[in-house]
């Protein structure tokens, strides 16, 4: 496997509600913390990836959001007329007027317009090497699959033409393992580990892209070992919760029941793991970042995550 | 504003609603337990208030299938048997029955109904961008659930529909997806894009744009484009009409949206969000359902004090305690368990502020506790169901 940070363009995907940008964020924050010049980039336009760097809203031009990172978000009409502009080295401005006004349309009618300016502005950022590593918080894990393919899905559609030209250095970024890999957020939980495992079978057989890693996110911590088990089933009994809430000054069934609360859902979810570990490829890496219950937002919750993946990944 | 603020704390059950309803339209950003609601409202009211429910899911992953244990279904409607229900203890007044949206499928039967001869429905059916379109990519997803759903209703075979909204990137989205795809068909735009191919009469005023589209796509590619649309503008009339007919069923009295959250901040966000969509383009709220609620004994304040008490020094707690096992095993269990509640704590405090928020605008708010384990049979689903119904 190629460690994960060596990897030059990663797209961060998940179910929703898993904490993928929470995860891409993370991601970005510890790669600059290691010297990497990065790009991290919003697809979906929900506007909320800056909140993880305590930054302004992003935009498509890239801004410095904390030392190394640069957020920006994907706009596919600014990410065409960049390209044009680069292409076609023509002062476009005027031409683009009626063009900008039909986008939409050509982009929903010509399947994979959006999606090859959104995955073509990524690689060209990789190819020309303006950062060591670009840091995509993509599409939930049922949109992922088209937008990667989609460069082949255009070039079965247009037979010529520059679009057509474009295709083949993007499969390239795409298909190579040392430079693209997808990160697939997940949960602890049977749907997000069900999507997971099914994403992970599409992906192998429906793109070039490699999956370079599997973030579980929001494990539980253990809170008794078998001993420590027995021991709280005793401490359980109503006479000695009687005599603990006298001895606290308050009633303590509720901090038992807690526990007990903590012990199952800690449980039904390991056996989601379980599936998950079996599921997927014996070589893949699996990282595991702990729930967090003091914040899950904000720049405190993406420094604290960055530095659960860097022990995860042996730093 | 002011009516609102009158308004006793509830004044509905989802009971109530869904009885007086005939669309239930369930949103709220993804992973928020939108499918198993949906599913739980439908087991309910066939177990409770009888008739015919249909529960449609547009979620690409079959999970309300296993909910209901059905091995695969697709736009076909199935009825869940009765013996399931009878198995999970219930003995139903209704019938419930589920149907799951296949994106391809819906938009062929879309061409077929509205196309005006064989030959054009043939053409659509095998333009390569069609092909394209329905199957591969997404944006279709948001009108044909909506076109779908009207079609269902309008049928008239069901008494109740429920149906589970795709995970739109904005939640918005499908709302005005009929109006939208109205707009598209009637637009100016469309008939431009096309006049190449129609007459040799380009002006100059669009000659740069077709040179630029040309240089970009490759002129057979804008051909293709064009056929298209062309075709596509055949069914003009009816598609137009359609999309009026979904929007107006959206709007229409018989039609209620349940939003459905956790009490995290991104999905109260969310549900904020569409809370307010849904009161701007008046359509009906009819309640917020809330999954994964934390015990209310976490914010018991004399339970975080003894808990307080135990972490602070928990060997000391342990000394105090009749023997009970090995003092530092036990004072570790005791500072464990301490801290394990002071952590849960935190959280189901942080998420009352938003149960607090959010519970201030609809007429019915339900909460859901944490359950032990995941839904997979009917049985779970009408213990959700119990939870919320009332």
């Amino acid at each position: 496997m190629i460690p994960l940070l060596d990897r030059k363009l990663l797209f961060v995907t998940g179910k929703g509600g898993v904490g993928k940008s929470t995860v891409a964020a993370a991601i970005a924050a510890l790669a600059a913390d290691r010297g990497k010049r990065t790009l991290v980039c919003e697809v979906d336009a929900k506007g909320n990836l800056a909140d993880f760097f305590e930054a302004a809203t992003t935009s498509f031009a890239p801004t410095e959001v904390s030392k190394n990172v640069f957020a920006m978000s994907m706009d596919t009409e600014e990410s065409l007329k960049e390209y044009l502009r680069l292409q076609l080295k023509v002062p476009l401005v005027a031409r683009i007027g009626p063009l900008a006004r039909t986008f939409d349309f050509v982009a929903n009618a010509a399947p994979g317009v959006k999606e090859i300016l959104t995955v073509g502005k990524l690689a060209f950022e990789v190819r020309e090497r303006n950062y060591d590593l670009v840091v995509v918080d993509a599409s939930a894990s049922g949109h992922i699959v088209g937008q990667l393919a989609a460069p082949d899905a255009i070039k079965e559609l247009v037979q010529v033409g520059l679009v057509r030209d474009q295709t083949g250095w993007m499969m390239d970024i795409l298909g190579d393992p040392a430079q693209t890999g997808v990160v697939i957020v997940a949960a602890p939980e049977e749907m997000p580990v069900q999507e997971t495992i099914e994403l992970a079978a599409r992906l192998r057989d429906e793109t070039v892209v490699d999956l370079a890693a599997v973030v579980v996110n929001r494990v539980l911590p253990e809170l008794f070992n078998r001993a420590e088990e027995a021991l709280f089933d005793q401490l359980s009994h109503d006479d000695v919760v009687d005599q603990m809430s006298e001895i606290a000054g308050g009633p303590t069934r509720p901090v038992l029941d807690a526990a007990d609360l903590a012990v199952t859902l800690r449980r039904s979810r390991a056996g989601h793991l379980t599936r998950l570990r079996e599921e997927l490829p014996d070589d893949l890496a699996m990282l595991y970042v702990p729930y967090l219950f003091q914040r899950t937002h904000g720049v405190r919750a993406t420094k604290m995550i960055a530095g659960y993946l860097g022990e995860e990944l042996g730093f | 504003m002011a009516r609102r603020a009158e308004k006793p704390q509830q004044s509905g059950t989802l009971e109530q609603l869904l009885a007086a309803k005939e669309i239930v339209i369930c949103c709220g950003s993804g992973g928020v337990g939108k499918t198993t609601t949906a599913a739980a409202l439908g087991a309910m009211a066939a177990t409770h208030l009888g008739g015919k429910v249909l529960v449609v899911t547009v979620d690409p992953a079959r999970r309300l299938a296993n909910a209901l244990g059905l091995e695969s279904f697709g736009n076909v409607e199935t009825q869940v048997p009765p013996k399931a229900f009878t198995a999970a203890g219930v003995e139903p007044q209704g019938e419930l029955w589920a149907a799951m949206l296949d994106t391809k499928q819906s938009w062929d039967d879309l061409v077929r109904r509205h196309a005006p001869d064989a030959t054009t429905r043939d053409a659509i059916l095998a333009n390569p961008l069609y092909t394209n379109i329905t199957g591969r990519f997404v944006q279709s997803h948001d009108y044909i659930a909506m076109e779908r759903l009207y079609e269902i209703h309008a049928s008239g075979r069901y008494d109740l529909v429920i149906v589970d909204t795709p995970p739109t990137r904005n939640a918005i989205d499908f709302l005005e997806a009929p109006e939208r795809m109205a707009d598209f068909f009637s637009s100016r735009l469309l008939r431009w894009l096309t006049v190449p191919y129609r007459s040799r009469l380009v002006n100059v005023a669009t000659k740069p744009f077709y040179k630029v589209a040309d240089t970009i796509l490759g002129s057979a590619f804008l051909q293709d484009i064009a056929e298209f649309f062309m075709l596509f503008q055949t069914m003009y009339d009816g598609f137009v009409q359609r999309a009026r007919s979904v929007q107006r069923t959206l709007e229409d009295k018989r039609t209620t949206f349940v939003v459905v959250s956790t009490l995290e901040s991104a999905p109260v966000r969310e549900a904020e969000f569409f809370i307010d969509a849904l009161e701007t383009e008046s359509f009906h709220l009819g309640a917020v359902v809330l999954n994964k609620v934390l015990p209310k004994y976490l914010l018991d304040t004399k339970a975080a004090k003894a808990a307080k008490t135990m972490a602070a020094d928990p060997a000391a707690f342990a000394d105090a305690l009749p023997d009970i096992g090995d003092h530092d095993d036990v004072a570790r269990v005791i500072e464990e368990i301490a801290n394990n509640f002071l952590n849960f704590r935190v959280v189901a405090t942080r998420e009352s502020e938003q149960r607090k928020e959010l519970a201030a605008r609809p007429d019915v708010i339900a909460t859901v506790p944490y359950f032990d384990s995941d839904i997979f049979d009917l049985a779970g689903l009408l213990r959700l169901g119990e939870q919320i119904w009332n």
